[in-house]
């Protein structure tokens, strides 16, 4: 039986995280939620993964508070699939099954299923250093799943992965959701964080924004017009190129853009992390679309 | 190819155990093989016994390191077989000289010395001179012995660091760290294969030694069996000490290259000890192999039994306990946290957290 989360869930509380003279976290809050999927989002050195460390228990917070399952009941996928390419892919989920001290009744059942359910049941008698980045990928989600955790915790689960092992590892981590695990993954792909029910934006290890997709749309401060080429002067700060356009970000919400021929967008979460990164620039206003402070950033002008 | 030459200087800059390994080790090779690598013995520990042993005049290359002229034959063999001379003479109505064949160049310097004339040690008749343990001065009954410890050598320190390392080229360390394992338990987990690998060689080592060369197993299988363990135990330690401090394991086999090449040379295994200048001779007092292969031959070839051999049994044991808790220590910070936290994160993470009767009570808040 898996521990039950505190009220509030599992996660952290103002826990600040130090890498010699760097400041990887400072301060961070994060919540996630039994049953629910949380994207944690960033570009690099945002402090991603040194989160998901924290959350997995494979590092200690410098200050705060972390709240997360034992770690019988804590599954973690770190970048890279965590497996032994020179073992097979049965061999490596029994190595985590004995780990995990799943009984041998359950195991040899349970991994079967999940090798089904991940489409690997052909390849488990294959090295794992001969999968391909999917299956390997793959096989290090079912491998950090297999003993059902309370808390899965998946660094980049599916980053250089094809389209449709991204959607067979979806499968996963949702079906994990959906048996009552708190989900946290860690991805620089915004579109899959806008499946997530709450998603966390980091930038130089400080809150920039959080909450659900749709509330980290609504806060954001401003509008964003999309317009043929990049406009000149202070606006061309505040663009990036994105669907073959240009994005310009209006922080008051008002005005025309230069050189005219831009049209209003429905911003989406994409649109909402990249003006949260811009409005960390000094002067530039009104504040940030949440909760989330900010030091500096040079996000302007983007070609994303 | 100019960019070619400046990128690999700069990668070579980088790379500071490679360039120290190329600039150090030939240095190490030119002391060893010019001060170390010899086979000339000058002076050959000797104890006399019998009525005359006060009197023998006994000159170079023999050193008498003890007269007992009331002991006899026994006295002088056991002192030969305990190692403390490599020759004893036994004075009476014939002088007899004991010459152990287990130290193989010092026995042949002694022969040649006799057999030369320039030493008579009673003065007297040519002695009767029997060579004890290895009467054929076999080279493969010196060897074998010596080399079942450079076996555990390659295993312990080459094939273990490799076995370490290998986890943290391939992530699955971190992987290992968040698991519900003991850092003891990884640490065992990771080493006693090794250390049946390594047993299981021995064992082939000297079957095919005594089977194929007829090298003789004279002595106690138990001792030879302790001293291989308390090896064991000390060259795993280096092994595991060596993969905690490499990043990869191009650096795990240059570092235990470092370790393994000065046992090989200065441990008594090619070159007799004392024939190895004594500015280089301490190096090999700090090396285990030396150890084992005062073990290993005592044993195999002199049956020589544990009382004599404490002093190398306790001095690999004592190694044995640093280099283990030294090993056991970086493993665990190796295990353990990077972060800042500066501890390990979880007294949660510990199974018997897990294991809690109240799940609620096994969860982690933990506050700083």
């Amino acid at each position: 039986m898996n521990a039950p989360p505190p009220a509030g869930g599992w996660g952290t509380h103002a826990v600040s995280v130090r890498y010699g003279r760097r400041l990887a976290l400072d301060q961070v809050t994060f919540r996630v939620l039994p049953g629910q999927v949380s994207a944690v989002v960033g570009g690099d050195g945002a402090g991603r993964t040194t989160l998901l460390r924290i959350l997995s228990g494979a590092i200690g917070a410098g200050g705060g508070m972390v709240m997360r399952p034992p770690r019988i009941q804590t599954g973690y996928l770190a970048a890279g699939s965590g497996t032994y390419p020179d073992l097979t892919v049965a061999e490596n989920l029994a190595f985590r099954a004995a780990a995990y001290r799943i009984p041998a009744a359950v195991a040899g059942p349970r991994i079967q299923a999940y090798l089904d359910r991940a489409g690997l049941l052909a390849a488990r008698d294959r090295l794992a250093g001969r999968l391909s980045g999917g299956m390997r990928q793959k096989l290090g989600v079912i491998a950090a799943m297999l003993h059902e955790p309370a808390l899965l915790v998946l660094d980049e689960p599916t980053t250089g992965v094809d389209p449709v092992s991204r959607a067979d590892l979806w499968s996963l981590i949702t079906q994990a959701a959906a048996a009552g695990a708190a989900v946290v993954f860690a991805t620089s792909y915004l579109d899959e964080a806008e499946r997530a029910a709450h998603v966390l934006v980091l930038a130089e290890g400080r809150e920039l924004a959080a909450g659900s997709p749709e509330q980290i749309v609504a806060a954001m401060p401003g509008r964003v017009v999309a317009a043929a080429t990049r406009p000149p002067g202070p606006a061309g700060m505040r663009s990036w190129r994105r669907d073959g356009r240009w994005r310009v970000w209006m922080p008051d919400g008002a005005g025309d853009v230069p050189g005219g021929g831009a049209e209003l967008v429905q911003p989406d979460l994409q649109d909402a992390v990249t003006v949260a990164i811009l409005a960390r620039e000094p002067g530039a206003s009104p504040a940030p679309a949440t909760s989330g402070t900010a030091t500096s950033g040079t996000a302007t002008g983007k070609e994303g | 190819m100019w960019a070619m030459i400046v990128k690999e200087f700069r990668q070579l800059r980088r790379d500071r155990r490679t360039l120290a390994m190329m600039i150090v080790l030939p240095v190490v090779l030119l002391v060893v093989f010019g001060y170390a690598a010899s086979f000339d013995v000058s002076t050959i520990p000797t104890v006399v016994a019998g009525p005359a042993a006060a009197q023998a005049p006994l000159r170079a290359p023999f050193q008498v390191v003890d007269r007992a002229p009331a002991e006899g034959a026994a006295w002088a063999q056991n002192e030969v077989r305990d190692g403390h001379a490599a020759v004893a003479v036994v004075t009476g109505t014939r002088t007899v000289v004991l010459i152990d064949g287990s130290q193989l160049f010092t026995a042949k310097a002694a022969l040649s010395a006799l057999q030369a004339g320039r030493t008579h040690p009673t003065g007297g008749p040519a002695p009767q001179v029997r060579v004890l343990y290895n009467p054929g001065l076999k080279t493969s009954f010196i060897m074998i012995p010596g080399l079942a410890g450079v076996v555990l050598v390659f295993v312990g320190i080459i094939i273990t660091s490799l076995g370490v390392v290998r986890e943290r080229q391939t992530g699955t360390l971190e992987q290992l760290a968040v698991m519900p394992l003991r850092p003891r338990d990884v640490f065992l987990g990771k080493i006693v294969p090794y250390f049946a690998v390594a047993a299981a060689d021995l064992a082939i080592v000297l079957a095919v030694g005594v089977a194929l060369f007829g090298v003789p197993f004279r002595g106690s299988y138990a001792v030879f069996a302790l001293g291989a363990l308390l090896f064991l135990f000390v060259t795993l330690g280096i092994g595991v000490l060596i993969s905690s401090v490499s990043e990869n394991q191009g650096q795990a086999i240059q570092m235990s290259f470092m370790f393994t090449l000065p046992q090989v040379l200065l441990s008594g295994l090619i070159f007799p000890l004392s024939s190895i200048a004594v500015g280089v001779r301490w190096i090999s007092y700090i090396l285990p192999l030396t150890y084992f292969n005062e073990i290993s031959r005592g044993v195999m070839l002199r049956a020589e039994p544990i009382g004599p051999l404490w002093p190398p049994l306790l001095f690999l044991a004592l190694l044995g306990l640093v280099v283990m808790t030294l090993a056991m220590l970086r493993f665990r910070s190796y295990l353990g946290p990077a972060g800042s936290g500066g501890g390990r994160s979880d007294a949660a993470g510990a199974p018997g957290a897990a294991e809690a009767p109240d799940p609620a009570a096994a969860a982690v808040a933990e506050s700083r």
